[in-house]
């Protein structure tokens, strides 16, 4: 079942236009993760979702009702705020309540609202303090409490996590996890700029970027088949490399061959009109193997090397030094800097990109 | 470096500490003058400064001692007259004398001769023994001039004179009560109608919000002087008169601009998604405002009544214009220390103990609500 349906939607601030025609079909039940780079419209589209930007164009349906000019309250939201947002002046309890107070609920009804919300997220302990006197996890939770409450159709989700030390991020990250599992009819729409984040949480991702969405699928599909060099290089870190090459030969697989003599037959499908153009060949720094044979993908000199123990990350340049490559090779090697290496991957690894940065497999 | 870098800080500091040492010692010393001069006498006032008033002084006082004729008794020969030349409270004699010529001749306890075996002796209690023939006890009592120590003395009746016993224009209690009437709805009214124009300049979008903003700090600039005359013949046209309505509208009215922009400056600065999330949560654009806004403003709310209160309380102009008609049943304090200090204007000990009960309010809601007077202007205002 459809929950939330964004048809054709943009927004423009006067002339500037910062979301183009976005079209997605979240289903109840789903989390899905908007990422991308700071800028890409990601907040604002969570925005528009929650009322809190007006749609310039296009129309938003939330369980099949046009809510485009419907006042946030009305709509069945709740947002967790980047900030968490929390009314300083009220106790944890009073914070949590404040909607329902506002909804005319009866005071039986809030308590045992507040209290269940408060008991799932391991708050009862605080219900009379104030904010200032909690931590920032404690904080966070009072923020996802305030929506838990509220029963809504849709939990809306602005950067959470981006306030948190890194060890708290982790903790209350698999405790978001959890408390979807819990959840399982809520639908969820998460805002990040962390692809870890994104990665771990998502059913699917929206890969956003200048105002576009670029991909929209779950997070191993845009891991393994990236729809262009953008979602590519976002998705996976360290980033994906790209190489120069040439199709030499079109057809069910394609072969290439890259500037300094290295080549691939790559299991991806080609036309004609593909033969001799100039294409993207790409494949993760994790795929990437060192080999002694003639059969190479890249030959290249090592600039840098980052022994990690349970990796090493060669950072390489290759083709006469106008491309970096960044390689991830599992456990120890000694390799040392300036040293000329050649590196080869499993062909089902590598992906195709044309001229203006599609996939092969999604044109 | 560093230790250049922390002398110059160091130096700061003390130029620091010392202007605050001076400001305080220039606000402290009329202050506390005019408090201590409210407590003497027009005598002490005149004679010495407040300062002494504070420690013990020297003073020299004639006595007499009592009539010989009628409580000299025999003594063989002789006559004694006996008794203490101090009928209150006493004093600590340091020096005693028998002639204006020499006043502080003999200490307490010794004998003073003098001709033909008459003498007097001062115990220091004051009381004496007068000594002499059937001629030299008559007449009038022996003059004694002592040197005595007087402590500090205050009192209390300028007090009673100005606020419960004073007649006519002595009297400060119903001008008391008439400035707090003017003073209290003059601060509340526009706090009130600042604070909801406030948010709407701050928090809602409507067109020509931004003229509104900068015609309001156009209006901070516009002296009251000018509105005088125009408003009081409007007050007079639609018929509120000269009347603590007129002052209270016109207190509002000369209020507003500063209140309206202290008010949405600090609004404005209160975090956007705590509003955001009340909006989630349903709440209308009162209920943020009553619910959110104004809770989170008190500082500033505060910090502004301060200013009103202090203002309105002293001020003259506003309340001659517009309140005070010649009946005079409505005068304010300010007023009527203008008007004591032509009537009673050699008497320091009233005008300075009017002064202070004028001042005494102010400076109690002064010091009770001083940290939001600084909090809220910083935050209204550096940010």
């Amino acid at each position: 079942m459809t929950s939330l349906s964004l048809k054709n939607v943009s927004k423009s601030y006067g002339t500037v236009e910062v979301l183009r025609n976005i079209d997605l079909e979240i289903q109840q039940g789903e989390l899905i993760v908007f990422v991308g780079p700071s800028g890409c419209g990601k907040s604002t589209l969570l925005r528009m979702i929650a009322g809190l930007e007006r749609i310039t164009g296009g129309e938003l349906e939330i369980d099949g009702m046009v809510v485009n000019n419907v006042p946030p309250a009305q709509r069945g939201i709740a947002m967790v705020f980047q900030s968490y947002a929390l009314y300083p002046h009220m106790t944890v309890y009073d914070n949590m309540a404040f909607a329902l107070k506002l909804a005319g609920k009866s005071r039986a009804e809030i308590d045992t609202a507040v209290r269940a919300a408060a008991d799932r997220l391991q708050l009862t302990e605080y219900l009379d303090r104030l904010p200032k006197a909690l931590s920032g996890g404690q904080r966070q939770r009072v923020a996802i409490g305030r929506s838990i409450v509220r029963d809504p159709k849709v939990f809306l989700f602005d950067e959470p996590l981006s306030n948190l030390d890194a060890a708290l991020r982790v903790a209350t990250r698999i405790e978001i996890a959890q408390l979807k599992e819990s959840m399982p009819d809520s639908t969820m729409v998460y805002v990040t700029h962390d692809q870890v984040e994104a990665m771990t949480l998502a059913t699917r991702i929206v890969v956003l970027h200048g105002g576009n969405v670029e991909q929209f699928g779950a997070p191993l599909e845009l891991y393994e088949r990236p729809a262009n060099t953008f979602v590519a290089q976002f998705i996976g870190s360290p980033a994906m490399n790209l190489l120069e090459a040439t199709v030499t030969t079109a057809g069910e697989t394609t072969t290439v061959c890259t500037t300094d003599g290295g080549e691939a037959v790559v299991p991806i499908a080609s036309g004609a009109s593909d033969a001799d153009s100039n294409v993207k060949l790409g494949v993760r720094p994790e795929d990437l193997t060192i080999t002694e044979s003639d059969r190479f993908l890249v030959a290249a000199t090592v600039e840098m090397v980052e022994a990690l123990g349970e990796t090493t990350v060669l950072y390489l340049k290759a083709q006469n030094g106008a491309t970096s490559l960044i390689a991830k090779l599992p456990g120890i090697h000694a390799i040392s800097r300036g040293t000329p290496i050649r590196l080869t991957a499993a062909p089902e690894k590598l992906h195709l990109f044309d001229n203006e940065g599609r996939s092969f497999l999604h044109r | 470096m560093a230790a250049n870098i922390a002398g110059k800080k160091s130096s700061l500091t003390w130029a620091v500490h010392i202007s605050v040492a001076l400001l305080v010692l220039l606000w402290l010393f009329p202050t506390v003058g005019l408090f201590v001069s409210s407590f003497r006498t027009a005598d002490q006032i005149s004679s010495s400064g407040w300062w002494a008033a504070l420690f013990p002084s020297e003073q020299n006082e004639v006595y007499r001692t009592g009539d010989p004729d009628e409580n000299r008794v025999a003594d063989g020969d002789m006559f004694v007259v006996t008794g203490n030349i101090f009928e209150g409270a006493g004093r600590e004699i340091r020096a005693w004398g028998v002639s204006s010529k020499a006043v502080a001749a003999y200490q307490p306890g010794e004998t003073a001769e003098m001709k033909d075996g008459e003498s007097v002796t001062l115990q220091a209690d004051g009381s004496y023994v007068w000594r002499g023939n059937d001629k030299q006890i008559s007449g009038r009592g022996q003059r004694i001039f002592i040197t005595a120590t007087v402590p500090p003395e205050f009192t209390v009746d300028n007090y009673l004179t100005i606020l419960f016993s004073g007649t006519g224009q002595d009297n400060m209690a119903k001008a008391f009560f008439n400035t707090l009437t003017v003073t209290i709805p003059a601060t509340i009214i526009p706090i009130v109608v600042a604070a909801f124009a406030a948010y709407a300049l701050a928090w809602m979008e409507f067109p020509g919000r931004a003229l509104l903003i900068a015609a309001v700090v156009g209006f901070l600039v516009v002296p009251l002087q000018l509105a005088l005359i125009p408003l009081l013949r409007l007050h007079l046209a639609i018929g509120i008169g000269k009347g603590y309505m007129g002052v209270w509208l016109a207190h509002t009215a000369f209020g507003m601009p500063l209140a309206v922009y202290l008010l949405r400056n600090y609004m404005v600065g209160l975090p956007r998604d705590i509003i955001e999330n009340a909006k989630v949560d349903g709440a209308t654009d009162f209920q943020i405002f009553t619910r959110i806004i104004l809770p989170l403003s008190f500082p500033a709310l505060a910090s502004f009544a301060i200013f009103q209160f202090l203002w309105t309380w002293n001020d003259l102009l506003v309340a001659k214009v517009f309140l005070i008609d010649a009946t005079g049943s409505t005068t304010v304090m300010t007023n009527q220390i203008v008007e004591l200090l032509g009537t009673r204007g050699g008497n320091w000990e009233i005008l300075a103990t009017a002064a202070f009960v004028s001042i005494a309010v102010p400076l109690a809601v002064f010091f009770a609500m001083q940290r939001y007077l600084v909090r809220g202007l910083l935050a209204g205002s550096v940010k």
